[in-house]
């Protein structure tokens, strides 16, 4: 009973968020940004830039840190999880590609950079990398749906290309992870000291990373509520562990660099920008901590709340880049209209749904990939999963 | 031979005919009211700012490396040999990449328009390289903006700070300010008095993003190699025992 109410809440919210948005679309096409947004001359870009996109596309970062973690460095153990990653991916980077729509002036025109070139804008390379990319995490998606449609042969010549393809995909995502800090570095004097920093590419980088494993981790505990499928719990414990080194070295890559800067000293400042940058450090610090403690490791409820602290501290550090770090600079104090809410609240809305679609009708969450030949292997990598799991 | 604008606060009396002069070459419509809304905006290119008895001019600075023309990912604005840096409307996605960029808020955009345009001075560069002068030089009528050869005005410039020392700030605005502009600026007073910026930094921006762009060839080298050899490695148990199977 309390699950058929909680089911029908979600849907009715869903399906509330999803009314507004219409309406936000219609009145961001047909009145313009303007109308439908808080920006300014002063202020020309908001949330839906600061979280649709950048956050959008590092909370995409699991395809390729999975990517590589299992075909790569070739740990087996982690294979569970690679789909799901993969296809969250897929879909991150779609809703990232709906989301620029709405934030382009003349959205009929993304395609632009692909033929009017100009190789010293970063946001050029972006564009590149991420079209390219996203071809890329389409052919790491297909195998889920030949699989579906049983068609084995395809699968097979797909997954003799593979190799390439994943090393690419690893590289372009190397490239526009980074870069998208690399966008910044043309504020020297406009972003705030807390954020401005030459190394803002490698911070971007080592961030997306361990977002990818905390995407991961939370999918997990979604896909093992929402199916009723049993937590790959070892697995997801492994990779609690990773995270909070992942995080440990970007901590301290930022704290050296604040250091280096000078930086630090403007937190005597008046303004709350030190509040952000405080609430930043602590969202990400304390998951970092807890994730080191043998408890927490072994309690999947807390795990799940230090994942999720993170995931706000990633997404605080990027809005801190993008948006608040911005404001004095500008002279203006910017606030998202209701219309950018509403949007960015259905893109991520629309990326549960197809979430969970897509979980419920491929084959997400299942067997590994059907190896068409022995069985004998695929035994044999269960029972070694098993035994480091056991081990571990 | 690079055009500039050299704008003389000192000599500015704030009539704004060269706010009238800049619309009417635009198009714009232009009245009281807009004469007192002293910022640019897409209706407006040029302002003059009031600042107690003393003015000061907003414009595009035309830097010699723009910061706009740099991050644009479709080209759409370009420094052009002559001086001014132009806009193609044509290109334009509508990013405003340009506009965060800027490290003077010099473009701006209809945001109004259902199919919005950058907007931003272009320093009339339909008679400029010709070797005209811009709209606003020839409307103004005491000689506080006039255009000429970059290293003719900085000459003028330097001239007149010397001739008169006591009424001009000792340094020209636009000379050092993120590498060089063309559009430079005299003043009686330090120039955050009067509204620019002097937190700017003193070399070119584009530099900065360029450091880090630059390794992009290298990385997709050097990404293929590692990942090709970290596979290589992780994979020989596999390699080996598949040899062996076979064998
Ligand atoms: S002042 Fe701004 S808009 Fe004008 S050229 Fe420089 S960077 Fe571009
Ligand atoms: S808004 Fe237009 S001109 Fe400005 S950077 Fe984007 S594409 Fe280029």
């Amino acid at each position: 009973m309390t699950n058929a109410l909680r089911s029908y809440f979600w849907r009715g919210l869903f399906a509330v968020i999803m009314v507004v948005a219409a309406y936000a679309t219609f009145v961001r096409f047909y009145y313009g940004l303007g109308a439908s947004t808080n920006l300014s001359d002063q202020f020309p870009w908001g949330i839906w830039v600061g979280f649709d996109v950048l956050c959008g596309v590092g909370l995409a970062a699991g395809g390729f840190t999975l990517a590589a973690i299992v075909h790569i460095f070739n740990l087996k153990s982690y294979h569970a999880v690679v789909r799901p990653a993969i296809l969250t991916a897929f879909l991150g980077y779609l809703l990232v590609t709906v989301a620029l729509m709405f934030d382009l002036g003349r959205p009929y025109r993304v395609w632009h950079p692909l033929i009017m070139w100009n190789p010293r804008s970063v946001m050029f390379e972006v564009g590149w990398c991420v079209t390219l990319y996203t071809s890329v995490l389409f052919l790491e998606f297909l195998p889920m749906v030949l699989e579906k449609l049983g068609l084995v042969k395809a699968h097979r010549i797909l997954k003799n290309v593979m190799l390439p393809i994943i090393i690419l995909g690893v590289i372009l995502s190397t490239l526009h992870q980074s870069s998208l800090g690399s966008v910044f570095l043309i504020l020297p004097t406009k972003l705030h000291p807390l954020w401005y920093s030459p190394l803002l590419p490698v911070l971007f980088y080592v961030s997306a990373i361990a977002t990818g494993l905390a995407m991961t981790i939370f999918e997990s505990w979604h896909s093992a509520k929402a199916f009723g499928r049993q937590l790959e719990f070892p697995l997801v414990q492994r990779m609690t562990r990773v995270l909070a080194v992942v995080i440990a070295v970007y901590l301290t890559m930022r704290f050296l660099d604040l250091y280096h800067r000078g930086a630090l000293a403007t937190l005597n400042n008046p303004g709350w920008e030190r509040w952000l940058f405080g609430l930043e450090i602590v969202l990400m610090g304390v998951p970092m901590l807890m994730f080191f403690r043998e408890r927490t490791r072994e309690n999947p409820q807390a795990i799940y709340v230090g994942t999720v602290l993170f995931l706000l501290g990633f997404v605080t550090h990027r809005l801190n880049v993008s948006v608040t770090g911005l404001e004095a600079s500008s002279g203006v104090h910017y606030v998202p209209k209701w219309t950018e809410i509403s949007v960015t609240l259905a893109m991520v809305a629309f990326g549960f749904f197809v979430f969970r679609t897509a979980a419920h009708y491929l084959p997400v969450f299942e067997a590994e990939e059907h190896e068409p030949v022995p069985e004998v292997p695929v035994l044999e990598d269960r029972a070694y999963a098993h035994s480091l799991a056991r081990g571990d | 031979m690079s055009k500039a604008i050299l704008y003389d606060s000192t000599l500015c009396v704030g009539c704004r005919q060269c706010e009238e002069a800049c619309s009417t070459r635009w198009k714009l419509p232009y009245n009281e009211k807009i004469a007192a809304e002293e910022k640019i905006s897409s209706h407006k290119l040029t302002t003059i700012r009031t600042f107690g008895e003393k003015f000061s001019r907003k414009l595009c600075m035309h830097c010699q490396d723009p910061a706009c023309a740099s991050v644009c990912p479709v080209a759409a604005l370009q420094k052009t040999a002559a001086g001014p840096v132009v806009y193609d409307e044509d290109r334009c996605m509508g990013c405003r990449y340009c506009m965060v960029a800027c490290p003077f808020q010099v473009p701006t955009y209809e945001w109004e328009a259902r199919l919005p345009k950058v907007r931003k001075c272009d320093m009339c560069s339909d008679r400029v390289p010709g070797g005209g002068v811009t709209r606003c030089s020839e409307a103004c009528g005491y000689g506080a903006t006039i255009t000429g050869n970059r290293d003719e005005l900085i000459a003028e410039a330097r001239k007149r700070i010397a001739e008169k020392p006591k009424e001009y700030h000792p340094k020209i605005y636009g000379v050092e300010e993120v590498g060089g502009t063309s559009v430079l600026v005299l003043s009686s007073v330090p120039f955050e008095q009067i509204g620019y910026n002097t937190k700017v930094i003193k070399s070119a921006l584009p530099a900065l993003t360029w450091n880090a762009l630059q390794h992009v060839p290298d990385v997709v080298v050097m990404g293929s190699v590692l990942m090709g050899g970290i596979h290589w490695i992780s994979h020989r148990k596999e390699a080996v025992a598949r040899k062996e199977g076979r064998s």
